[in-house]
């Protein structure tokens, strides 16, 4: 039974990283080959040594944008949750928002946080984290709704036939049954909160987030610093991913046996 | 056998003059039901069968309140339907289990008794007496999905018990089931219910099912769903796997089958005829 975990292990585990690897060395091996210069494309061998010198630089950065982040995901998930329960009950709040949401999704909605930054101090992290926090809170609002609205037939059937009252059928099942397609939200807000985090920080305000960095060292003869901070980028993107899914291994147990199927 | 006392005590249901329409007065108006009338005395195990759209599940659902009829009255105990329902007088299971995927086996058991506003204690007792009335007291801490079909099914017909309804409502509840599986359900079933003298209404389309367990078949038609034949079935109550080899139990098959033919052959006339 172990070597047969073992297996599936690796079957999971390596192809991407077979990948991954490959595709570094075909990069390295082009930019050596080609004679590609440092500033137009640097190493992945070089990025990785700005990564390790520059590290703290890196992880500064990375801080302000993941936090960022953070707080806009977590805010929009809680608002997007407790919003759809309380206006679940009116069909018409849904059929308000869920056009809305797709038109919010639609057009590039990070431009007001130009307008929020106006509102607030100049080093004001503010603006950025109400953006992430309007960006996040639709995904997760439209999951919830949808959620709400699938339920079971015979669980239903049979809370009626306890003479369940609405506060105790939505306590004891719909709730319960909501919190997947919550985690599906969550899942899917994740990367989109890092990256409205990011792009917020082109539009003014203190430049010392990866967004910031990112922009002003690729346009650099310092590239491969500026790689260093996609890839500062990509592991906290990384560590959300990671994050939202082990939050929702935990908190929907009976959900793993669904999903290793 | 028979308990003097269920006698003189009022019938366990009274299905009096029913109708049931679905979208009256428009285009797509379904007559579910018309011109129901059914008496079930306590303890007695009825069968409903027929084909489908006959309105047997619809009929059980007047019953459990679930529905309201469009006319006539039904009476559980001499109370309305809705009173029973809102008592939780009756228990009920459905074709699929219904249980609480995030809820283990005992809390499963327990949420009937919860919303009735037990305490923990009292809950987990019976719980736990449920449990072994269906022969799986050592599964309390388990989660659904690491039970069988058929296990499941038992946990749901636990839980329709838990609270000691005099009356148990189910619709093809074991339809899902394996045939060897389901045969072991049926003699459990009649077990159980016999030990606590539990009425039954038990819909199903099968028709071995419907003989082997009940004490009277009713035999329904469709378009629109009403009664045309109730099949005593007379076998007495000790029933086991060999009532299933029967002769009489043969008997009672072949009747419920030719009263079911009957409707079929009475269907293809029509059908003719609205061609």
């Amino acid at each position: 039974m172990n070597t047969a975990r073992l297996r599936s292990l690796a079957a999971t585990v390596l192809p991407p990283l077979v990948l991954g690897v490959l595709f570094l060395v075909a990069w390295q091996t082009w930019v050596i080959v080609s004679d590609v210069q440092p500033f137009v494309i640097p190493r992945p061998s070089d990025i990785w040594k700005a990564f390790v010198n520059d590290f703290d630089l890196v992880w500064k950065a990375s801080v302000v944008t993941g936090m960022n982040a953070l707080v806009g995901l977590v805010l929009g998930s809680l608002f997007g949750f407790v919003i759809a329960v309380l206006t679940n009950r009116f069909l018409f709040v849904s059929e308000l928002v869920n056009p809305l949401a797709i038109t919010i999704a639609a057009i590039p909605a990070v431009v007001i946080v130009g307008v929020l930054n106006n509102m607030y101090s100049l080093d004001s992290q503010i603006p950025r984290r109400i953006m992430v926090t309007i960006s996040v809170f639709f995904v997760v609002f439209v999951q919830v709704a949808k959620g709400l609205r699938q339920n079971d037939a015979t669980q239903m059937e049979l809370m009626r036939s306890y003479a369940a009252s609405p506060f105790d059928t939505l306590k004891k099942v719909r709730l319960p049954n909501t919190m997947p397609f919550f985690f599906t939200g969550v899942r899917t807000a994740a990367p989109l909160a890092l990256i409205i985090a990011l792009v917020s920080e082109y539009f003014g305000g203190t430049q010392n987030g990866l967004g910031s960095k990112i922009s002003g060292t690729l346009n650099s003869a310092n590239k491969a610093l500026g790689f260093a901070y996609v890839l500062g980028g990509a592991i906290v993107g990384l560590l959300f991913f990671a994050g939202s899914n082990l939050l929702e291994y935990l908190v929907v147990p009976w959900r793993r046996r669904a999903r290793s199927k | 056998m028979e308990n003097p006392m269920t006698e003189t005590s009022q019938a366990a249901v009274v299905v009096r003059d029913v109708e049931k329409i679905f979208n009256q007065g428009k285009p797509n108006q379904v007559d579910a039901l018309v011109g129901i009338d059914l008496d079930i005395q306590p303890g007695e195990f009825i069968s409903l069968i027929g084909p489908s759209g006959c309105g047997k599940s619809t009929l059980l659902r007047l019953v459990a309140d679930l529905l309201e009829p469009t006319t006539g009255t039904i009476t559980i105990h001499g109370k309305s339907a809705h009173q029973a329902r809102v008592d939780q007088d009756y228990g009920m299971a459905f074709q699929q289990s219904g249980l609480f995927e995030w809820r283990s086996v005992e809390r499963n058991i327990e949420l009937p008794l919860e919303l009735k506003g037990w305490d923990k204690a009292k809950r987990r007792e019976r719980a736990q007496e449920m449990l072994e009335l269906v022969k799986l007291p050592e599964f309390a801490k388990h989660m659904p999905w690491q039970l069988s079909g058929g296990m499941q099914q038992r946990i749901a017909i636990a839980r329709a018990l838990a609270s000691h309804p005099k009356l148990l409502l189910m619709d093809e509840p074991f339809g899902a089931l394996d045939e060897m599986t389901r045969e072991h359900m049926q003699a459990e079933l009649l077990r159980i219910c016999a030990a606590a003298g539990t009425t039954v209404v038990f819909v199903t389309h099968s028709i071995p099912e419907a003989v082997y367990l009940a004490d009277r078949v009713v035999v329904m038609s469709p378009r629109p769903g009403r009664i045309t034949d109730i099949v005593d079935v007379g076998l007495g109550r000790d029933r086991n796997e060999l009532t299933r080899e029967a002769g009489d139990f043969f008997a009672r098959v072949t009747e419920v089958r030719e009263a079911l033919r009957g409707i079929e052959l009475a269907d293809q006339a029509r059908g003719i005829e609205d061609r």
